[in-house]
């Protein structure tokens, strides 16, 4: 993983800067010469079929696994070593009887603090902060395995946008989620990108909210197919062919 | 242990006047907390099994340890036992079988080495029967003392690392995004239980041991709603039923170690009732 203060070499000013990036795991070749450039306070949709290699790119941008290529991040203002990446996995891993609340998980994610014991009093003034970002100041005392998918996902949104990342990345953060609670949380990824200027890559199997809320759609199917302006990708001739074929929901 | 001893002589509590009683007592007193805090993380990471293999696996070191001659084969199962966890762990994080297959390869690989090798040329097996079956009272005070020192280190690891360990059992890629080394953190879990399994098994035996390392916290996620009640029942109903338990086979005459796995099963059945009422 590298560090690129400058912007990118496209002219604009990139806050993610992914070139040749391929990965192999044993003998697949799961990517294959991915360039992809997201501009500061760009929201980004990532999409491809099931198997396309869309989790995989989000590892390696996670750093949890090897790859060859570069992945670059600009971090405007900060000189410190590491980017700050702030991830919101997809939701449905928790196990629905984990007796944690929202609470306890904030804890265990920020806090030094046993959670166990109780929150101390830095916990009790920042969780309602970070709830407040996403309009969640209720879930604080539910727990974790109790809470609806669209409440799931905005917990999962407040504990990336706390301490504030340079980048946001969401895994699949629509699925689970019903169709009013979509459109909300799209509306609130919106809010936070103008409101903090960050830049978000995002992937998804839904393609009904690309139009309206992303800059950039990138279709990859072990290898950029096609990336552009929504309208351009979803009107293209890779785009019909990918999930027409192999299936999909346009 | 002279001030418990004479703080129970001095209170008209029939069953306490006997020594072996008393040490009993304090014991599960020491029991409580130590095992209704690991089996919080064991149930909340789905390791039950694994301790349970865990167990089998102590006896093998014990096994060895006494062919080998070793005055205290204690020690050598606690090594036998964290090779077994480090190598359970390495095989599960290479292997892309389920958790519960490997676990039942590992368990019966441990089971089987440890009755050939006590069995041996000929040698009996019935010695090594208090380490499967156990009785809390013949507890010694020496083993007493074991149980403290293993309690405060639990309780030591469990305020440095609960957090890290919570967040690694409930969502590894979540922890992992947080920067937590979730590999090395489930490797450490496995043989701090490996290290705690192995120093309580002489004393209190496998049978009690399973039931206190899986029950308690199996009871307490019926009802809790967050990590601080998960906690606290479980170290409560630990303590009632290691009490319960005591008293119930002191008057019935029956294993104090079976009388506490009831009393938890017990338990377990009511707080059952009682888990729609949680949020």
């Amino acid at each position: 993983m590298n560090l690129d203060i400058h912007g990118g070499s496209c002219g604009h000013s990139c806050c993610l800067r992914v070139e040749n990036l391929s990965v192999k795991i044993g003998t697949d070749q799961i990517l294959n010469n991915i360039n992809l450039h997201v501009h500061c306070g760009e929201m980004v949709a990532l999409i491809g079929p099931n198997g396309a290699g869309k989790s995989t790119f989000l590892k390696a941008i996670l750093g949890q696994l090897e790859y060859q290529g570069v992945i670059a991040f600009s971090q405007p203002g900060r000189r410190s070593s590491k980017p700050r990446i702030g991830y919101v996995p997809q939701s449905p891993a928790f196990d629905p009887s984990d007796p944690v609340s929202v609470a306890d998980l904030f804890a265990c994610c920020m806090s030094k603090r046993p959670a166990f014991l109780g929150l101390g009093k830095s916990m009790k003034q920042l969780v309602p902060e970070c709830l407040e970002r996403v309009h969640g100041e209720d879930l604080a005392n539910k727990r974790i395995g109790a809470l609806s998918g669209g409440e799931l996902q905005r917990v999962l949104l407040a504990l990336a946008l706390e301490p504030m990342p340079n980048i946001l990345i969401l895994d699949e953060p629509l699925s689970g989620v019903d169709v009013e609670g979509m459109e909300a949380l799209m509306d609130m990824l919106d809010e936070i990108r103008k409101n903090y200027d960050l830049s978000i890559l995002m992937t998804t199997h839904d393609f009904s909210m690309l139009r309206r809320y992303a800059d950039q759609v990138v279709l990859i199917d072990h290898a950029v197919l096609i990336q552009g302006e929504p309208d351009r990708v979803l009107s293209s001739e890779e785009f019909s062919r990918t999930f027409h074929t192999k299936g999909g929901r346009a | 242990m002279s001030y418990w001893y004479a703080f129970w002589d001095a209170l008209p509590i029939e069953m306490l006047h006997w020594d072996f009683m008393k040490n009993a007592l304090l014991a599960l007193l020491l029991m409580g907390p130590l095992f209704g805090l690991m089996s919080t993380m064991i149930v909340t990471g789905r390791m039950s099994f694994f301790s349970d293999a865990l167990g089998h696996a102590a006896f093998t070191g014990i096994a060895i340890g006494a062919i080998c001659g070793l005055a205290a084969p204690t020690w050598a199962a606690v090594i036998f036992s964290v090779v077994f966890s480090l190598v359970f762990s390495f095989v599960r994080s290479r292997s892309n079988q389920a958790a519960d297959t490997l676990i039942g390869v590992f368990s019966s690989t441990a089971v089987a080495l440890g009755i050939f090798v006590a069995t041996l040329g000929g040698g009996s097996f019935t010695k090594y029967n208090k380490y499967l079956i156990g009785d809390i009272l013949s507890v010694t005070p020496a083993e007493i003392a074991m149980l403290a020192v293993v309690l405060f280190a639990v309780i030591l690891f469990w305020v440095i690392c609960a957090n890290r360990l919570t967040l690694t059992a409930i969502h590894p890629q979540l922890a992992s995004s947080r920067g937590i080394p979730v590999g090395f953190s489930q490797t450490l879990f496995t043989a701090a239980i490996a290290v705690v399994v192995t120093l309580s098994i002489s004393s209190v035996g496998l049978l009690i041991l399973n039931s206190l390392l899986v029950l308690p916290a199996a009871a307490s996620r019926n009802i809790a709603r967050n990590l601080k009640q998960y906690h606290i029942l479980s170290v409560l109903f630990a303590l009632a039923a290691g009490v319960g338990g005591l008293i119930v086979s002191y008057y019935s005459g029956s294993s104090a170690g079976a009388a506490i796995s009831l009393i938890l099963a017990g338990i377990f059945a009511v707080t059952f009732c009682f888990r729609k009422a949680r949020a």
